[in-house]
């Protein structure tokens, strides 16, 4: 489904991202690991053409995203709060989504019934525009919308902070059955090793924008995880 | 702690997205800088001489006297219009150690390192300078003088900040204010109550007693006080958040559905303009100007200087386009990164930014009908405005944004934030004027009055009919401008 072949990116002469080849297939729940500065956020950019590649290219479904525009319609994210659109009311911004991906009012309608236990009871019907929700509840509303349209592909950074810890485990179950049922290829990043673990069928490490760990999910993975970043620690 | 400020402020400047682009404008400000410059201190030094010629029976200094209060009121209003307030990003410092009233001063210092204060020092000085010794005033007679009537000219500094504050936080605040202002010049044009002769008589008075130059002087610390008062008052965080509880406004602008495919973007784009201070101003702002054609069209000093009207019809059907058009896509700054990865291809973007500005010059183009009360051929001339304006100017100004990356924020405090509210946007708004005023000129002046309005009128169908290769050339344009917008948009702050 995504396949990265020779992509860097350079900031003033600083490599913060360096792959050779990563091919992410089709349904596949996809984790990225790895500390601050490790290239996390600049992948998702370049998955998602915001930034441009120093060299190499990302192919999502064969289409090279720098190129063209041809993988907005099946793929969505949330990267953080600037996706929102904070002068409209979740539900507004929900139906907007909904026009972009050609869904009506009565397909949103029906589509966020599913999320009530999500919400609740703190989004819909509220009368408060997005710009005055929490942190966590802003974040709800982000992903929900990625998911608007049966994307084929959806990018979450960071999908768990923030988050109250009832809405954590909802939000693993919710997406453990989308990739299992739908077939969606999702990516997350995370810094929270056991989120990922019970999330992804695969879980990469980045250490300075190099892939340095490339793993299928185990019940031995939490541990090598936890391991590998402690190997710092121990060191020193 | 001034020190401090400047050093954070140097930063800032040297290092914010819209650096290069400012640097540009500003060389531009300073060549016009050094032209009003030698412009004042000519006519400051020229005065007295010119004076004494018109009116060779009266004491110039008291001539100038009875002018004062009108050069006054004139100053104002061009530091209303063009002077832009001093910004200072405070959420940062209001956790700091610092205390409030330093960096309340230090804004206000700041606004006093302004061209517009230094201007007219070199209209009074000179002019003061010549009245002592090429004519033998009394000197300290002349020192109190000079003294008062910088006095004022700082008093105008802050008292422009003060109405600034209160315009971009309400709007009808300031009606009371001009109102006031527009009874007073009544009746002193009328001669029923001589204020402006007062004024003059006062400051004769304070040539003879010079020490009455602490009024002035006075007058100035009251004001400056009275801004330290108010903007220490406003800062909190929480100093705007009054209105925010109340329920939001859920209108759903359901007409927009008859626009086929750009009808999401355009109702997101009347939700965007509806629910925030910033563009819904210029709605305002709009309404205001269509009455800018009842100052030229009734005056019997245009009449044969139709190119007058063309400046007029442009600007009335346009204001909109200009206020709001300069500024895509930094309104949707805030949001820009989802905009780029959501399904939305970049060319309808555009179109319906297109199809909005369109949309409210067609509207201001109805509402500019009833000037056909001063003649067809003034209605004729507007609609024609309005076609170039579509054609012509809102390509033109689509093409400008793409050079866009400053942010702005739409919903962050009103506290000292005048994002844009400066000379440079008037600047911005010259081409888009001037261009049409120049080709009728020159063909109202060489053809005929009709032929130049046909010109036009078709200029702006040749444009509208190339939409779509304009389109798609605005789109190649903003799709290499992407990367760099979306990291200009990403910096906060000014």
């Amino acid at each position: 489904m995504i396949t990265a072949t020779n992509l860097s990116k350079v900031y003033n002469g600083n490599k913060v991202l360096d792959i050779e080849h990563l091919n992410i297939p089709s349904g596949q729940n996809f984790g990225l690991v790895g500390n601050n500065g490790a290239g996390k956020t600049t992948f998702f950019s370049l998955l998602l053409d915001l930034i441009q590649p120093t060299t190499g290219n990302i192919f999502n479904k064969d289409i090279t995203v720098s190129q063209s525009e041809d993988w907005k319609p099946f793929t969505s994210s949330f990267i953080d709060e600037s996706f929102l659109i904070g002068y409209l009311t979740p539900e507004e911004y929900f139906y907007f989504i909904g026009d972009l991906r050609n869904r009506n009012k009565a397909d949103i309608d029906s589509f966020l019934t599913r999320f009530d236990d999500f919400f609740n009871g703190e989004i819909i019907g509220r009368k408060k525009y997005l710009r005055d929700l929490s942190k966590g509840n802003q974040k709800k509303v982000g992903i929900v919308a990625a998911l608007i349209g049966d994307p084929e592909v959806v990018i979450l950074d960071e999908p768990f902070a923030n988050l109250d810890p009832t809405t954590q485990i909802r939000l693993k179950k919710l997406l453990k059955e989308l990739s299992h049922i739908s077939g969606t290829t999702i990516l997350i990043s995370s810094h929270d090793l056991i989120h990922v673990t019970e999330v992804c069928d695969r879980i990469v490490v980045l250490d300075k924008g190099v892939i340095v760990r490339d793993m299928e999910t185990s019940e031995a993975t939490l541990n090598e995880l936890e391991a590998y970043f402690s190997a710092e620690i121990a060191e020193s | 702690m001034f020190k401090k400020f400047a050093w954070l402020e140097w930063k800032s400047f040297l290092r914010s997205a819209s650096f290069g682009k400012s640097l540009g404008l500003k060389i531009l400000m300073a060549f016009l800088a050094l032209y009003f410059s030698a412009m004042f201190l000519f006519f400051g030094i020229a005065l007295f001489p010119v004076l004494k010629k018109l009116y060779p029976e009266q004491d110039p200094l008291m001539v100038v006297n009875g002018f004062a209060l009108a050069y006054f009121t004139f100053e104002l209003i061009f530091r209303f219009l063009l002077q832009t307030l001093p910004v200072m990003d405070i959420k940062s410092l209001m956790v700091l150690p610092i205390k409030k009233k330093s960096v309340v001063h230090f804004v206000l210092f700041k606004s006093l390192y302004s061209f517009y204060n230094l201007l007219p020092l070199l209209l009074i000085v000179p002019f003061g300078l010549y009245c002592i010794v090429k004519q033998g005033y009394s000197l300290y007679g002349m020192l109190g003088w000079m003294t008062a009537m910088y006095s004022l000219t700082l008093c105008m500094n802050f008292l422009n900040f003060i109405i600034k504050k209160r315009f971009t936080e309400n709007l009808k605040a300031l009606i009371p204010v001009v109102a006031t202002g527009i009874i007073i010049g009544l009746l002193d044009y009328f001669k029923l109550f001589d204020i402006s002769g007062y004024f003059g008589d006062f400051l004769n008075t304070l040539f003879h007693n010079p020490y009455l130059a602490v009024i002035p002087v006075m007058l100035l610390l009251i004001l400056y006080n009275w801004n330290l008062q108010n903007l220490k008052g406003k800062f909190y965080l929480d100093a705007d958040l009054k209105g925010k509880s109340k329920a939001a406004n859920t209108r759903e602008f359901g007409w927009t559905r008859k626009f086929g495919s750009i009808a999401p973007f355009l109702q997101q784009d009347l939700k965007l303009i509806w629910r925030n201070k910033r563009p819904k101003t210029t709605i305002y702002l709009s309404f205001i100007f269509l009455a800018y054609g009842l100052i030229f069209y009734p005056n019997e000093t245009y009449q044969g200087m139709p190119t007058f009207f063309v400046f007029v019809g442009i600007f009335i059907t346009g204001i909109f386009m200009i206020n709001f058009g300069q500024f895509v896509p930094s309104w949707d700054a805030s949001y820009y990164q989802m905009i780029m990865a959501q399904n939305i291809p970049m060319r309808q973007y555009l179109a319906s930014k297109m199809g909005l500005i369109t949309f409210s010059v067609v509207v201001l183009a109805i509402l500019s009908t009833p000037y056909v009360y001063f003649g067809w051929d003034i209605l004729l001339l507007n609609l024609a405005c309005a076609l170039y304006n579509i054609g012509i100017n809102i390509p033109i100004l689509l093409f400008a944004g793409s050079f866009n990356k400053k942010r702005i924020d739409l919903d962050k405090s009103p506290f000292m934030n005048y994002q844009g509210t400066g000379a440079s946007q008037w600047l911005v708004g010259l081409p888009l004027i001037f261009l049409p005023v120049l080709f009728f000129w020159v063909i109202n002046k060489f053809v005929s009055y009709d032929a130049a309005v046909g010109f036009l009128a078709v200029l702006g169908l040749i444009g509208l009919l190339l939409r779509p290769n304009l389109l798609s050339f605005l789109t190649q344009r903003y799709r290499s401008r992407k990367y760099v917008m979306i990291e200009g948009f990403k910096q906060k702050g000014e």
